[in-house]
């Protein structure tokens, strides 16, 4: 094992995201020598559990599990380093007028809770089910493969485009068409064609904008749905579960793992500058002037941060740098994370009601989420922002002491640039005031149970966790920056333009989300370039 | 009667109107869940519920069966663009058995439609599917709504149960023909003003009847029927010893035999009615019907796989049973759906989906069953033979009137 200083390693990853440590994880199993270079002073990105009020474990950024890939988990022994994953049960979304729908775990607790606001959706979810699983069916396949750049000869990637061909074939005709349209129609028209109840739609509705700078009636949000629905839980496609401790556990576990197969990682060693010398990648410069030499360097930060930022355009090919300024990354997302002194009361979700575990939600309809991206474009949060809202310490007991609780509210939209000046203090707390404000609506005791909040806009995601803009998938995930168009069309293959190169980060295929996938993608195409089986 | 005692995400399962009188007569406290249901799976012994279906006399609660009422002017246009069958032969009074089918051909589901009046027709079946039934109804003037909740319903099977009826006091029971129905007056010791719908339909192929109820009759009408058996060795069943029967009868189950063409993931695991056997209920010549042109092409074409009935070596059922062309297992050519011993045919029986050509009566296969020996497992070749369906089909189902026995 080296550590750090002098020698030279076999590859550098930028980048303790859980993409970068899952990279870090597979080469160095492979038996390379591999740094993992951290800015901040603890490690994770936004794959992460922090302690900003005493006794309270936040998952400060991301919060929830269910697309982190079973065989990742399973290949470098996560469970072992002390990964736990727990499903949680349902949803709810509360309404205006005080009625609610939740989504339960039972097929016919569900049926007959959807029933109460149409009988015939209740039957009609079984069909969107069975299409989200059958789109889900087509896409698991593609999650795990280095995308084929379709404009190439290799042999390599005309195997793939076949395999690509051969299993869109297998959809059968009807299907085919279906993916095509579902990979770019807006989730409202997609969701029209199921249903009827404004209440259901608006629910559902919820993941097809996450993270994203669109609204539900946006063409492309349909895919957005789906990227939230691909996961599983133990087989359970789309459930979704808590990490035990918070999101940190998974990088906490891909640490433990990274350094039980020899590597070494640095916090507090942000990187200045990728170093390019004859047209290769050689290494990096720290910002406190450390010069670091390595045969590979591998980014986990997203295609603007690694590119514009941290390496210097003339050592890349004009029309490269032209694409990545084009790249699609912009924010609209915030968070915030409040300790509580107790379970706010919801007088909308019922007694004994298991929803109350789950993501909770107070938009009810469409029309209400188009609104709130209306904000956006105007250039300021949501007044009435869609959020989704979770109190993991019901479930899990490592969070805040007992009887306290931790509520994680992701907020959607929330710009980068306001229209009316830089985000600051009073900004802040200002936005914090409106999502505080929704809450209230709809818990009496809800602001007297505040102990303490942390707040987040697109502008904190960018300079705490170097997301840029605050885009939480690394760039938008709409079709024409997905699978070989990811992030730029021709460098879908995690190799950047400069040789002894890669790209980790979720900017590559799949994309966004606490996945993994693209750092173990991004894994592969080294180790076969550096003619190691993988 | 209906009672909401917990909220559906503590309870998601409904208890239908008989409940409390299964819930007295179970005695291995054994009940599945079933479209929505609590319903029994085992009263007391399986076998003695199963000799009852075909010995004696017994009660299923139907209740849970999805119940649709189609009503309007167009309501027969509308079922006959919908199923496969021609239900434009369906007189008022009458039931008629049928499937439907999506534009692929693929089966969706089978069931009973009532002609119930000129314009009103019931359609029972095993999974809801109103987003379907409305689907289909665009551009008819019609209402469709669903009365499973609003009817209870109670299966009378078995070779004593006409009697059993006449017992319980339905003068002219005995006139109902197969697949007729008629409204009675329940006796008044029963309940005051109260109608009863019977019809001489089941899934046993046994001399049997359906009774239809409004749930606050339900209790009265069990224990009568109780009392009007008692000399006709009358005894409520489950599910399972139903599904033995069924077997013998050769019915196809949703979701053991086939999965509808609506819910199927995979591109190939559907299933036509030609596939399943049900080639009989498809008139190709009635005027346009959902799916017929895929029916059409199917049967220009034949078939690829069809369900077919086994005779099975050994007394092993033969449950999920992989099916090969060979003794040694090298060339797989279908697979079992339903299996059971049949105590009255004394034979190991099931129904298969098994490839062309092999589907011909008399084909000899091999099915690969795992047979355990006190916890040691073994597996075992048993030599197959491809048999007519059903596997029992006595005359008194047939026959009017029916004899008392
Ligand atoms: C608020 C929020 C909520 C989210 N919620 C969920 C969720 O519930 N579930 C889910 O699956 N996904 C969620 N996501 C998305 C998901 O968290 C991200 O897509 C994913 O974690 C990104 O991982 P990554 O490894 O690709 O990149 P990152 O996590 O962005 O990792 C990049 C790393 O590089 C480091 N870095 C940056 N610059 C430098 C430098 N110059 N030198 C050295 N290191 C540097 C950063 O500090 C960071 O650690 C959420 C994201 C956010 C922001």
């Amino acid at each position: 094992m080296v550590s750090g200083g002098s020698g030279r390693h076999d590859a550098i990853i930028v980048g303790a995201g859980h993409n970068g440590l899952v990279a870090a994880c597979y080469l160095a199993r492979a038996g390379l020598d591999v740094l993992v270079l951290e800015r901040n002073p603890y490690i994770g990105g936004a794959a992460v559990s922090r302690r900003l009020y005493d006794g309270f474990t936040y998952s400060n950024c991301s919060y929830v599990c269910s697309l982190l890939r079973t065989e990742i988990i399973r290949e470098l022994n996560l469970p072992g380093y002390g990964l736990q994953i727990i499903p949680y049960e349902g949803g709810c979304t509360m309404m205006r007028d005080g009625g609610h729908l939740a989504l339960y775990h039972n097929h016919d607790a569900l049926r007959r809770e959807i029933a109460r606001h149409s009988r015939r959706d209740a039957e009609s979810y079984e069909r969107y089910l069975r299409d989200m699983l059958r789109q889900c069916r087509f896409i698991k396949p593609l999650l795990l493969r280095e995308p084929p750049d379709p404009t190439s000869f290799k042999p390599r990637d005309i195997r793939e485009l076949l395999y690509l061909g051969k299993h869109f074939h297998r959809l059968g005709e009807q299907r085919m068409y279906d993916t095509v349209r579902f990979w770019t129609m807006s989730c409202a028209d997609f969701l029209d064609e199921y249903f009827e109840s404004e209440i259901v739609k608006a629910h559902l509705a919820g993941s097809s904008i996450i993270g994203t700078a669109l609204g539900p009636r946006s063409p492309g949000t349909a895919y957005v749905l789906l990227h939230h629905y691909m996961g599983n839980i133990d087989g359970a496609v789309g459930a979704w579960g808590f990490a035990r401790g918070g999101m940190g556990a998974v990088t906490q576990a891909l640490a433990a793992s990274f350094q039980a197969s020899g590597g070494s990682i640095r916090s507090g060693a942000p990187v200045e500058r990728i170093l390019v010398r004859n047209g290769r990648a050689c290494g990096v410069v720290l910002e406190s002037g450390e010069e670091l030499l390595a045969r590979i360097v591998v980014s986990n930060l997203d295609v603007r941060r690694t590119f514009l930022d941290i390496m210097n355009a003339n050592d890349l090919p004009e029309e490269f740098v032209s694409q990545v300024r084009n790249f699609k990354i912009r924010g609209s997302s915030g968070k915030l994370n409040i300790a509580l002194d107790g379970l706010p009361h919801f007088p909308a979700i019922p007694h004994g009601s298991p929803s109350i575990r789950g993501d909770l939600h107070v938009t009810d309809s469409i029309e209400m989420l188009e609104r709130a991206y209306d904000d956006w474009k105007e250039g300021r949060w949501s007044r009435a922002p869609y959020i989704d809202m979770l109190m993991p310490s019901q479930i899990d007991p490592t969070l805040t002491p007992a009887g306290k609780h931790y509520m994680s509210v992701f907020v959607q939209y929330c710009p980068y640039k306001l229209a009316d000046g830089e985000w600051d203090a009073a900004r802040r707390q200002a936005f914090g005031r409106t999502v505080i404000d929704t809450i209230a609506e709809h818990s009496p005791d809800f602001k007297d149970l505040i102990l303490h909040a942390e707040i987040r806009t697109p502008w904190d995601l960018e300079n705490e966790v170097g997301l840029t803009e605050g885009n939480i998938f690394q760039g938008e995930l709409t079709f024409d920056q997905l699978l070989f168009n990811r992030p730029i069309p021709g460098y879908a293959q995690y190799r950047a333009p400069v040789r002894g190169m890669y790209m980790c980060g979720s900017s590559t295929h799949p994309g966004g989300g606490v996945m993994g996938a693209p750092g173990a993608n991004a894994a592969g195409a080294i180790l076969r370039d550096l003619g190691r089986a993988h | 009667m209906l009672t909401e005692s917990e909220p559906h995400y503590r309870q998601p399962l409904l208890k239908t109107p008989f409940h409390e009188r299964a819930r007295a007569l179970s005695q291995v406290d054994s009940f599945i869940p079933w479209a929505g249901y609590t319903t029994v799976d085992v009263f007391s012994f399986v076998e003695q519920e199963y000799f009852a279906i075909r010995n004696a006399s017994t009660l299923y609660d139907l209740t849970p069966m999805v119940k649709y009422r189609i009503d309007g002017r167009d309501a027969l246009r509308y079922l006959n663009r919908l199923m496969t069958r021609d239900i434009g032969k369906l007189k008022v009074g009458r039931v008629a058995y049928s499937v439907w089918c999506n534009d692929a051909g693929h089966l969706i589901d089978d069931g009973t439609v009532f002609r119930l009046g000129d314009t009103e027709y019931r359609l029972c079946t095993g999974e809801r599917q109103l987003d379907w039934l409305l689907d289909s109804a665009l551009g008819f003037d019609l209402q469709i709504d669903e009365v499973t909740e609003e009817t209870a319903a109670l299966a009378v099977q078995g070779p004593t149960s006409c009697a059993v009826l006449k017992n319980m006091g339905l003068g002219g029971i005995e006139r109902l023909k197969p697949f007729e129905l008629a409204h009675f007056a329940l006796p008044a010791a029963i309940a005051s003003d109260a109608q009863i719908m019977v019809s001489r339909t089941g899934f046993t192929g046994d001399l049997g009847y359906e009774l239809w109820m409004r749930p606050e009759d339900a209790e009265a009408v069990w224990d009568a029927l109780m009392e009007a058996g008692r000399y006709c060795a009358i005894r409520p069943i489950g599910s399972r010893a139903l599904n033995m029967a069924r077997i013998e009868a050769g019915f196809v189950l949703p979701n053991v035999d086939f999965v509808s063409g609506e819910r199927t993931l995979r591109a190939g695991t559907e299933r036509s009615p030609i596939e399943l056997g049900l080639g009989w209920l498809v008139d190709l010549n009635k005027g346009h019907f959902t799916g017929r042109r895929a029916l059409l092409e199917e049967q220009r074409r034949g078939p690829r796989r069809q369900l077919v009935g086994l005779d099975i070596e050994g007394n092993k059922p033969a449950h999920n049973a992989l099916l090969y062309a060979d003794k040694a297992g090298r060339r797989q050519i279908g697979s079992v759906s339903s299996a059971t011993w049949s105590p009255t045919c004394k034979r190991n029986i099931a129904l298969a989906m098994v490839d062309v050509p092999y589907i011909e009566t008399g084909s000899t296969l091999w099915a690969e069953i795992y047979l355990n020996r006190e916890l040691v497992w073994e597996r075992r070749m048993a030599r197959t033979h491809v048999v007519e369906r059903p596997f029992f089909a006595p005359e008194r189902r047939r026959l009017s009137p029916p004899a008392d026995y």
